[in-house]
C-alpha cells in the first residue's frame, strides 16, 4: 500500500529480446565468468559492484544510483518450469503467467478487471507502443494503445464540427456489441468503442504537463515520458505498460557494441523517468517492473549469446525494500540446465508480490495458484 | 456479368490480390474464375503492366536514406497487373523473416524480395535453399558468425521453428535441442563474401558464398537421420516431414482463407478447419512441395469461394487496398514518407518485421491505437473528391438514374466498394443518415459529397475491417 494514500500505480517495462543476465547482473568474483565468456565478459574493476560478488553492467550506472538509494529490488535466477528458448513463446509465458498451455488472456488483463470490475473507467490501464501485448488482454477489458499520444483521436480528418459529431455518433452505433456476433466481433465493437471514448481523455495530457526532466530522444525514452504525462494527469491510470522494440535485446551477435548502448538508453530513460515523477511529488505511489523473456548461454558463441534461460528481472521504487532476492544462479557445469543458468524462483512469486502487497489484488485468483511471495515491498 | 460472379471476383482479388476498382472486377469475372486463377499463377506468361523504366528514374537511390526500396516495393504492389506474384511476395516476407532494423540495407533485402517474387510459387524445398543462401538471411540471423566448431545457433533453431516445420504439432515436439545444434552444424560455411557495407562507402548489395574450409563435414544427427549433412540435405530432410506440410498449410490458411490461431499456439491448438488444412497437406506431398500446386487447389476451393470476409485485413493490406481503390499513386511521385509511416503506425512497416517472427495477424491486427490510425486513414482517402477513383465512383452512381433513393446510395456504394456485405443493423443505420438528406438529385454539386459522406462512413465500419 502506498505511503501517501494514493491509488498504487504499476509500470511494466517489458526489455524484449531476452537481456543477458550474466552481464547484466554479473557474478564478477566467479572465475568460472571469465572462462566462459572469454570476449564477452566485464573486468571486475568496471562493473557496478554492490558487493563483493556480483554488480551492474556499467552501462546501468543510472540504475546502480536508485539501487544506492535502496529503491530497486534484483531478482536473481528468475524464470520457470521447462524452459522455452522460442522469444514469442516465453514472451507469452510471462504474459498469460501460464508456463503450461496456451491461454489467450494475460495477468495484468486479469488484475484490470480486478481493479474495475464495473468498468467505469476505460483507462484504467493504458499501453504505449505498437499493438496490445497479451498481459493487458482479457475478455471485456478494455486498453488503450497508443503509439502517438500527440496525434490521437477518431475521425480526425472529417471537416466541419457537425459533420463529425454524426459520424462519430455512427461510429459509436455501429461498434455496439451485437448479441451473437461471435468473440471477434465484440472485440472489435469494444475496441471502438472505448477508442473512442479514451481517446479524447488522453489527449488532454500533454497539455497539462510541464517539467524540467530532458528525456533523450528514443522512442522507449520518449514512450516513458507520455507515461509520467497520463500518471500526471491523474486520470486513474493504475496500470501503465511499455518497451523497447521486440528483438532488441536478442543479441546473438555483437553484443558488446549493442547491449551497453541498449541498458545506457533504458537506465538514462528509467531515470529520467523517476526524477520527472519525483519533482512532481507522484513517485510515492509508482512502482516499475522490468523484465525480459529469458536469459542467455552461459557459454558465448564469438561476439553474442543465443538464447538460454535462468534471468533477473527489477523492481523499482519508493516502496520497493531494495536488494538482492531469489539466489544468484551457480555457474559450476554440474549445476547448469543444458549449458543455461539454473532458475530458482517463478516469476509469479513476483507477480504474486506485485499484485497483492502493492496493487492490494488477490494474488490466487489472478495467477490461477499459489505462489511464494517476496519481502520487497515496504509495509 | 451477375453481381454475385462479380462478387466472387472482388473476394477474389481481395485474398488474391490488394482488391481491385469496378471495372477491373467486370473485366476479371468476363474472363472467367478459373481463368483469372490460371492467370494469377502464371505471372511469367502474362506481362505485369509495371512501367519499370519510369519508376526505375523516379527510384534512383534504392538505400537507406531515400526509402527507395519500400517504395519500389509499395509501387509495385498498387500498381502490378500480376497481383499473387506481389502478394506472394508479402506473404514469404512475412513468413521468412529479415528486417530492416538489423541489416540496415536497402538494396540487399531489395534482393531477397526479388526472389521471392522468382521462387516465391515454385518448390517449397528450393525456396528454402534460396532463403539459406540469402545474404540478408545470412546476416540477419548471423550465419556468417556461424563456424566449424564455434556454431551459432540462430539460424539452425529459426528455419525449424519459423520457416518450416513449428516448435511442435498436435502436442508434441517436432524438434529436440540436439536437433537444432546439428542443424547448425550443417550450415556452416553458408556465409557472405562481403559484410553488408555501412557508410561512407555507399550501399551495395551483399553476395552468398560458400566456404568449404568452414564447414562442419562431421557426422550429423537429425530428427532420427545419420549423415554427413549438408544444408541442403537438412532441408530435404525437413521437407519430408508431416510438420512442415502442416506448418505451410496452416500459414497459407492463414493469409489466404481465414483468420485462425496464431503460430505460437500451433502445437497445442489444432487447425479451426482440419479437412481444408488436410486438403493442403495432401496437395503438398502430391505435388512435390509445389507452393503453386497448392494455390490453385486452394483458390479453386468452395471453403475458400465461400470464405468472404473471414480474415481481418492486414495494414498493408489496408493501405495498398486502399490506393488502389481511389487510384492513387499510379505513378511515382514525391510524398512516400506519410504513407509508409501510416503502415507503420497501423502495424506493419514494410521491410521492417518487429522481429525474425514476423507479424501477428486477424485480430491482433487491431487495438485502440492502431484502429483509430486505420479509420482515419482510410476515411481520410475515401471522402476526398480529388481521387480519380472516387470521382469514378461517383460517375457510376451518377449514371444509375436522376435520383438516388437512400438505399441505392448506400448498396451503391458498397458494390463499388467491391460488393461488401455489411450486417443488417449497420446497413439501416447508414440508410437512415442518408434519408435526412432526403431525395439525393444526382446532379446537383451536393451529391458528389454526399457519396464521399457515406464512402467514409462505410469504412469506419466494422465490416470494413475485413476483407
Amino acid at each position: 500500500m502506498t505511503a501517501n494514500k494514493k491509488p498504487p500505480v504499476l509500470v511494466v517495462l517489458q526489455m524484449s529480446g531476452a537481456y543477458d543476465a550474466l552481464n547484466t547482473f554479473i557474478p564478477y568474483s566467479d572465475p568460472l565468468y571469465m572462462d566462459y565468456r572469454p570476449v564477452l565478459k566485464v573486468e571486475p574493476e568496471q562493473v557496478l559492484a554492490v558487493n563483493d560478488e556480483v554488480g551492474f553492467h556499467p552501462a546501468m550506472a543510472p540504475l546502480k544510483a536508485l539501487y544506492d538509494q535502496g529503491k530497486v529490488a534484483v531478482l536473481q535466477g528468475i524464470g520457470y518450469p521447462n524452459p522455452i528458448r522460442s522469444h514469442f513463446r516465453s514472451m507469452d509465458i510471462w504474459h498469460t503467467a501460464e508456463p503450461a498451455k496456451m491461454v489467450t488472456d494475460g495477468w495484468l488483463g486479469r488484475a484490470i478487471r480486478d481493479l474495475d470490475p464495473n468498468k467505469e473507467n476505460i483507462l484504467t490501464a493504458v499501453n504505449f507502443g505498437r499493438g496490445l501485448p497479451r498481459a493487458l488482454a482479457a475478455p471485456g477489458v478494455s486498453v488503450a494503445s497508443v503509439g502517438n499520444l500527440e496525434t490521437y483521436g477518431v475521425l480526425t480528418g472529417i471537416q466541419g464540427e457537425d459533420q463529425r459529431t454524426e459520424a462519430l455518433e455512427i461510429f459509436a452505433r455501429t461498434y455496439s456489441p451485437a448479441i451473437g456476433s461471435g468473440a471477434v466481433n465484440d472485440y472489435l465493437s469494444q475496441t471502438g468503442l472505448d477508442a473512442l471514448k479514451g481517446a479524447d481523455i488522453l489527449t488532454s495530457a500533454p497539455q497539462m504537463y510541464s517539467s524540467t526532466q530532458e528525456y533523450n530522444r528514443d522512442l522507449f525514452a520518449q514512450w516513458l515520458k507520455n507515461i509520467a504525462q497520463v500518471h500526471l494527469a491523474d486520470f486513474g491510470t493504475r496500470i501503465l505498460y511499455t518497451g523497447v522494440n521486440p528483438g532488441t535485446f536478442d543479441t546473438h551477435a555483437n553484443q558488446n557494441i549493442t547491449f551497453p548502448k541498449l541498458w545506457n538508453d533504458v537506465t538514462s530513460a528509467v531515470s529520467t523517468f523517476y526524477h520527472d515523477l519525483k519533482e512532481h511529488h507522484a513517485n510515492e505511489e509508482v512502482v516499475i517492473l522490468m523484465f525480459t523473456e529469458f536469459g542467455r548461454r552461459v557459454k558465448e558463441n564469438g561476439s553474442g549469446t543465443d538464447h538460454g534461460s535462468g534471468g533477473v528481472a527489477f523492481v523499482i521504487g519508493d516502496a520497493v525494500k531494495g536488494g538482492l532476492y531469489g539466489e544468484y544462479p551457480s555457474l559450476k557445469p554440474e549445476k547448469l540446465d543444458e549449458g543455461d543458468l539454473q532458475w530458482n524462483n517463478d516469476f509469479r512469486s513476483t507477480y504474486a508480490t506485485l499484485l497483492e502487497q502493492w496493487m492490494g489484488l488477490d494474488s490466487k485468483a489472478i495467477l490461477r495458484g499459489s505462489f511464494e511471495q517476496f519481502d520487497f515491498i515496504k509495509g | 456479368m451477375a453481381d454475385k460472379d462479380i462478387a466472387l471476383m472482388a473476394h477474389l482479388m481481395r485474398r488474391a490480390g490488394f482488391g481491385a476498382q469496378y471495372d477491373e472486377l467486370e473485366a476479371r469475372a468476363a474472363k472467367g474464375y478459373e481463368a483469372t486463377v490460371e492467370e494469377l499463377l502464371h505471372p511469367e506468361d502474362h506481362p505485369n503492366g509495371l512501367e519499370l523504366d519510369l519508376a526505375e528514374r523516379y527510384f534512383i537511390e534504392w538505400n537507406h536514406f531515400t526509402r527507395g526500396v519500400p517504395e519500389y516495393c509499395t509501387f509495385r504492389m498498387i500498381n502490378s497487373k500480376n497481383q499473387l506474384e506481389e502478394k506472394m511476395v508479402l506473404f514469404w516476407h512475412g513468413v521468412l523473416c529479415t528486417a530492416d532494423s538489423k541489416v540496415q540495407s536497402y538494396v540487399t533485402l531489395y534482393g531477397e524480395l526479388e526472389m521471392f517474387r522468382r521462387c516465391g510459387m515454385g518448390s517449397f524445398r528450393d525456396l528454402l535453399v534460396e532463403i539459406s543462401r540469402d545474404p540478408a538471411m545470412v546476416y540477419f540471423l548471423d550465419n556468417c558468425l556461424s563456424h566449424k566448431g564455434a556454431i551459432n545457433e540462430n539460424y539452425g533453431r529459426e528455419l525449424l521453428e519459423l520457416f518450416s516445420m513449428g516448435v511442435g504439432m498436435d502436442g508434441h515436439f517436432n524438434y529436440t535441442e540436439q536437433d537444432v545444434k546439428e542443424c547448425a552444424r550443417a550450415f556452416t560455411g553458408w556465409t557472405i563474401a562481403n559484410g553488408i557495407p555501412g557508410q561512407p562507402y555507399g550501399r551495395y548489395a551483399s553476395r552468398f558464398i560458400y566456404n568449404p574450409a568452414d564447414h562442419d563435414n562431421g557426422e550429423k544427427t537429425f530428427l532420427g537421420h545419420t549423415g554427413n549433412f549438408n544444408g541442403e540435405d537438412i532441408i530435404d530432410i525437413i521437407c519430408q516431414q508431416p510438420a512442415t506440410a502442416r506448418f505451410l498449410s496452416r500459414h497459407l490458411y492463414n493469409y489466404f482463407v481465414a483468420d485462425d490461431a496464431q503460430v505460437p499456439a500451433w502445437m497445442d491448438t489444432p487447425p479451426q478447419d482440419p479437412e481444408t488444412i488436410k486438403m493442403l497437406e495432401d496437395e503438398y506431398f502430391r505435388s512435390g512441395y509445389s507452393i503453386r500446386s497448392m494455390l490453385r487447389v486452394l483458390f479453386n476451393s468452395d471453403v475458400f469461394k465461400n470464405a468472404r470476409f473471414a480474415r481481418i485485413k492486414s495494414p498493408i493490406e489496408a493501405v495498398i487496398g486502399t490506393m488502389r481503390l481511389i487510384g492513387d499513386w499510379t505513378e511515382p511521385k514525391p510524398g512516400f514518407e506519410p504513407i509508409f509511416d501510416e503502415m507503420k503506425h497501423m502495424g506493419q512497416e514494410i521491410l521492417n518485421p518487429p522481429s525474425v517472427e514476423g507479424w501477428h495477424t486477424g485480430k491482433e491486427w487491431i487495438d485502440g491505437g492502431t484502429l483509430v490510425q486505420r479509420i482515419n486513414f482510410i476515411a481520410d482517402r475515401v471522402g476526398d473528391l480529388n481521387y480519380p477513383g472516387v470521382q469514378d465512383i461517383i460517375t457510376k452512381l451518377a449514371a444509375e438514374g436522376p435520383t438516388l433513393s437512400p438505399e441505392a446510395l448506400v448498396d451503391g456504394c458498397l458494390r463499388m466498394l467491391g460488393h461488401y456485405a455489411l450486417a443488417d443493423e449497420t446497413r439501416r443505420m447508414l440508410v437512415e443518415h442518408a434519408r435526412k438528406s432526403g431525395v439525393l438529385r444526382t446532379d446537383t454539386k451536393e451529391f458528389p459529397e454526399q457519396v464521399g459522406q457515406m464512402l467514409q462512413m462505410i469504412v469506419a465500419t466494422k465490416e470494413y475491417l475485413y476483407a
